[in-house]
């Protein structure tokens, strides 16, 4: 028998290795079947947005729908409009504002024919598929779903503002009412109940639509085909999944 | 042959202490790593589960449809028929699962109209919208469009 120091480590390795796995395995036994809501499978479903700044009237009622629905605290936005007035030749330096984040609309402010050009954006989520927000996450309290959305585990987050950071598109806060990071959760309890978020829901010229890209069935398949869209900041690799209409490359 | 093993404490000393060693980190694993951690990536399946049962405020248009479908004949063929109903009527989940519990109230049309109709320049071009001061010489915007079907026949 010839049993040396780097045998046994081997063995004694390989032991751990196994055991580890073999308990990681276990664990997922435990758990039991893991997609317990009913009628809603999360791998069945892959969820976008599409936004379609030819149709946005600057009415606010995303803003006050979203704030309604989800107790946003306030002077906190999860979803909000931004107006753009880019005056002629100024491409690079458009004047943006939001007051109250499109809450109470937008009160004229610019005159037409001054040669400038005037629209509005709205902003949310842009629930990447890449998220650097959920990379930067020590203690993964937050996460891009199976179906596609980019979530927060309120009751595990630390408040320590990194994700906040990494946010390419400023959509997240600390709620100061629990010091732990808060986000759009395209109305997570809506769309697995088979309802849409409460921003589309209440849009009145439809610029904002859910849709499912697993879903064959689903309108969004048809706008994606017949408008040309984009998504913010594309050269962040973000893998965003609002896809906007009609975005001037003013927007930021 | 057992000569080669005369030192072997060594490697039962050693043995113990790996075994100690995984102990104390199954144990910390334990009681350190939540629930459910892990099941579909770095973080907590249950927080899925406690984003889904959030409360419901606004109903949505189907649940409004199945009662009011008198409003829904109304609409048809208007320029307002894909409108949700909440989009003016407000938050209403609570009226739907009980209607006698939350009685909505009549939205105030003097204010309701301007939010959307209001002229403004960053406004799509094709949008129908006045100037509320001069539209309508200060008749209550009612008198001419009925909200379910603005069209003036």
């Amino acid at each position: 028998m010839t049993t040396d120091r780097r045998d046994f480590l081997k063995s004694a390795g390989a032991f751990i290795v196994l055991t580890g796995a073999a308990s990681l395995a276990w664990e997922k036994v435990l758990a039991g079947e893991p997609e317990k809501a009913p009628n809603y499978k999360m791998s069945d479903h892959w969820w976008a947005m599409t936004i379609d700044i030819e149709k946005c009237i600057g009415c606010g009622n995303c803003v006050r729908a979203d704030k309604a629905e989800n107790d946003v605290p306030e002077d906190f936005f999860r979803t909000w409009v931004e107006r753009y007035h880019v005056p002629e030749g100024s491409e690079d330096h458009p004047e943006v504002d939001s007051p109250e984040g499109g809450f109470n609309g937008f009160p004229e402010k610019y005159r037409a024919g001054d040669g400038s050009k005037n629209f509005f954006v709205p902003k949310l989520c842009n629930q990447c598929s890449h998220s650097p927000c959920t990379q930067v996450c020590p203690v993964g309290a937050t996460f891009e779903s199976p179906d596609g959305a980019v979530l927060v585990d309120k009751s595990y987050c630390l408040g320590c503002r990194y994700c906040v950071q990494a946010c390419p598109y400023g959509c997240r806060y600390i709620d100061p009412r629990k010091n732990v990071v808060d986000k759009c959760t395209l109305c997570y309890h809506r769309i697995t109940k088979g309802l849409t978020t409460a921003c589309c829901e209440n849009c009145p010229t439809g610029a904002r639509t859910l849709g499912d890209l697993k879903d064959p069935k689903d309108p969004i398949h048809a706008f994606l085909r017949t408008h040309k869209v984009q998504v913010l900041k594309p050269q962040m690799a973000t893998g965003s999944k609002m896809y906007y209409n009609g975005l001037d490359g003013s927007v930021r | 042959m057992m000569e080669r093993f005369k030192d072997r404490e060594h490697l039962f000393r050693m043995g113990a202490l790996f075994l100690g060693a995984l102990a104390l980190f199954l144990v910390l694993r334990a009681v350190f790593v939540p629930k459910g951690f892990g099941t579909y990536g770095h973080y907590r399946e249950g927080a899925l589960k406690d984003m889904a049962s959030r409360p419901l405020h606004y109903a949505g248009r189907h649940a409004c449809e199945e009662c009011h479908s008198d409003i829904v004949d109304q609409r048809k063929g208007s320029k307002h028929a894909t409108i949700a109903c909440e989009a003016c009527h407000g938050p209403l989940a609570e009226h739907a699962a009980d209607p006698d519990k939350l009685k909505p109230t009549k939205p105030d049309a003097a204010k309701l109209c301007p939010v959307c109709h209001t002229e403004n320049v960053a406004k799509p071009k094709g949008f129908p919208q006045v100037d509320p001061k001069e539209h309508g010489e200060g008749k209550p915007c009612g008198s001419c469009h009925k909200p379910h079907h603005p069209e003036i026949a």
